[in-house]
């Protein structure tokens, strides 16, 4: 067999079927559903006739309306409350295993697939949600889908798919301190584009990889789409071997072993050739903050915002000027410096534990400025709880941060986590876009230490000088 | 699914690059739990922009979109496709389109077209001025229009069947049972979670 990609081989083991010249027929080992994308899949499902296939390759829980205050009251508003309650019903109806607004393991999905070990390497793992490639992380092939595709997943744990083409990006050298995986991937998404990656699976690889922890590879797989890809990954290893160990879904004993022996063919072989390749070296890289509104308006803390002049072609120069605008922005204003009214820590991209604990080393002993509001949404209870057991809570509520309860909160502000117009936000989420945390709210996404100093300083601060 | 396989109608241009889903659907009108309804809520935030592209008086009535590159970016969510057809668009061309958003329209029957940059632009600008109205040919692959506009287009053959029948894929796929079965019972043979 010629050598083959990592990608190549976990997409070549789910073909089920596949037409010459037509998208092949793939099987998915594992589809994680939420409220928001499910309510019609089930709905048409129902008016087909049709049932769930597979109810046991299925796993659901509530994460994108829900609230993040106080989980003994009922949901306020009642159109979030119904949609609650109909994935409620037809998860009941399907038989699919549920972790509800209660449960000590409920969470935003792409946080507790892996901590429930669900999430395996070699895998196919789909969701209707863009940020599903953060699965990745464990070399699965893990993708977004639409609520159509949710349906015909539930009735067939099939997918008919054409195939991407691939890309390797490899980060090479010593991250430095103060710099973390978050700034790795702004920073890819800075020089390839939001649409840079857009019909690529993207392999990641190289020695600032290999040193990353589970936390760090699944921020880094989770923006994957941020760069239009379908999906990203990384060969498994020691490190994805040793955090899946133990895990709930996980198998045991001999059984363990034998799996981890047919992980380890997970990886590209010697001589495969990608489609395109890019390279980045992290060894000067600066934390990076963005400036506009998109995940490719960015640069590092110690630049400046850049000039509509400053960019090619007309298209860019309008979105520029238009992202300026709507960011109450100037052309040469220093980034470093920004005041700040709002900082959110949370979302599948960066609220895991190493997350907070990298945000709760900045912020010991110091306080939130003066009129900054800021909050911390763990990424799953079971986050939450292990925070809380070190003693995280307490150095975030200390310094005057709220410490709330799970889910996508202000990240994409479907609960009643959201910006006012006009308020600029430091955010450890995804997403940039207008409107996205609160409509006319102005988002910069950064790290979760860069958004800890941010909160401390009232204004975008290069988080280096507070290691 | 509706079937698309030729369609004459009025064109709005919207002249950006990277238009999100969360532009064309606000977040906050995503609780619903049906597929229908979004229409009004298109593009909810740009619309109370007075000189936004689609409040144009020529742009009333439009049934095709013509944008910048990587339209539909971000999020998977389909209403976002949901609430295109819905307020009447049938078509969307632009240069290139998000992956998923792309897979989204074509599971609805709103048929995305990607042309070349510069036909494109010539679109863009024919619609800037004045009226511009179009004709979208699935059959042919072709775009036609005024001023003796006329290019080409591919689109994988599968997804061109899909929507030229209007094809429920559901179905088709549980034709093929059998295979999924043989699949799974090789795969537990295995041992391969």
């Amino acid at each position: 067999m010629p050598p083959r990609t990592l990608f190549e081989k976990v997409w070549a083991a789910h073909v089920v079927h596949e037409e010459p010249g037509g998208p092949a027929l793939l099987y998915i080992d594992l589809h994680l559903v939420h409220e928001v994308t499910s309510p019609q899949a089930f709905e048409g499902l129902r008016l087909a006739g049709r049932t769930v296939r597979r109810p046991d390759r299925t796993l659901a829980t509530v994460d994108h309306n829900v609230p993040t205050g106080d989980r003994s009251l009922p949901i306020v508003d009642p159109v979030s409350a119904t949609q609650v309650r109909t994935l409620v019903d037809n998860v009941r109806e399907a038989g699919i295993r549920f972790y509800d607004l209660g449960s000590p393991e409920q969470g935003i999905v792409h946080v507790i697939g892996p901590e429930l070990g669900a999430t395996q390497p070699g895998m196919t793992i789909v969701c209707g949600d863009s940020h599903t490639s953060t699965h990745g992380a464990f070399g699965a092939l893990a993708f977004g889908i639409g609520t159509s595709e949710v349906e015909h997943v539930l009735a067939t744990q099939c997918l008919m798919q054409s195939k991407p083409k691939t890309m390797e990006v490899r980060f090479e050298g010593r991250r430095p301190a103060g710099v973390s995986a978050k700034d790795m991937i702004l920073a890819l998404i800075g020089k390839i584009g939001t649409g840079g990656a857009a019909g690529y699976a993207i392999e990641y690889a190289g020695s600032a990889i290999r040193e990353l922890s589970m936390e760090g590879r699944m921020t880094i797989c989770n923006m994957s789409i941020e760069a239009g890809a379908r999906a990203g990954m990384v060969a498994p290893d020691e490190t994805t071997f040793a955090w899946l160990a133990g895990r709930p879904r996980v198998p045991t004993g001999d059984r363990w072993d034998a799996t981890v022996g047919r992980w380890r063919a997970l990886r590209t072989d010697v001589g495969a050739t990608f489609d395109r390749s890019v390279k980045l070296d992290v060894e000067h890289l600066a934390p990076q903050v963005t400036w506009g509104t998109n995940p490719g308006m960015v640069t590092d803390i110690t630049g400046r915002v850049p000039a509509p002049r400053d960019f090619e072609g007309d298209a860019d120069r309008q979105a520029v000027e238009r992202a300026l605008e709507y960011m109450g922005l100037s052309a040469g204003t220093p980034l470093e410096g920004l005041p700040v009214d709002r900082v959110f820590i949370g979302s599948c991209t960066n609220a895991r534990l190493e997350d907070l604990r990298a945000a709760a080393d900045v912020v010991r002993g110091r306080r939130v400025a003066s009129g900054v509001r800021a909050m911390v949404v763990p990424g799953s209870q079971r986050v939450k709880a292990e925070a809380e057991a070190e003693g995280l809570d307490r150095v975030f509520a200390d310094a005057g941060f709220e410490w709330r309860n799970s889910g996508c909160s202000m990240c994409l502000g479907m609960n009643e986590d959201i910006l006012g117009a006009g308020e600029r936000c430091a955010s450890t989420s995804n997403r940039n876009f207008e409107g996205r945390q609160g409509r006319g709210g102005r988002t910069h996404l950064l790290s979760p230490v860069m958004a800890a100093a941010a909160a401390v300083e009232g204004r975008l601060v290069d988080a280096r000088a507070f290691l | 699914m509706q079937p698309f396989r030729t369609h004459a109608g009025r064109a709005a241009v919207l002249p950006r690059a990277n238009v999100d889903t969360d532009q064309i659907i606000p977040k906050q009108f995503l609780k619903r739990i049906e597929r229908s309804g979004f229409g009004q809520f298109l593009f909810h935030d740009w619309r109370r922009e007075p000189d936004f592209e689609l409040n144009r008086p020529e742009a009333q009535g439009a049934t095709i979109l013509v944008a910048g590159e990587n339209f539909g970016c971000g999020s998977s969510r389909e209403h976002a496709p949901w609430a295109l057809g819905d307020y009447g668009f049938r078509a969307i061309i632009a240069p290139s389109f998000a992956d998923i958003f792309f897979g989204n329209c074509c599971q609805n029957g709103l048929l995305p077209v990607v042309l070349a940059v510069d036909e494109v632009d010539r679109l863009l600008q024919l619609g800037a001025t004045g009226p511009l109205d179009l004709t979208v040919d699935l059959e042919r692959c072709e775009v036609t229009g005024p001023a003796g506009f006329r290019a080409t287009f591919t689109i994988d053959a599968y997804r061109r069947a899909m929507l030229l029948e209007g094809l429920d894929e559901i179905g088709r796929t549980l034709k093929l049972e059998p295979q999924i079965a043989a699949y799974e019972r090789q795969r537990d043979m295995e041992g391969v979670a």
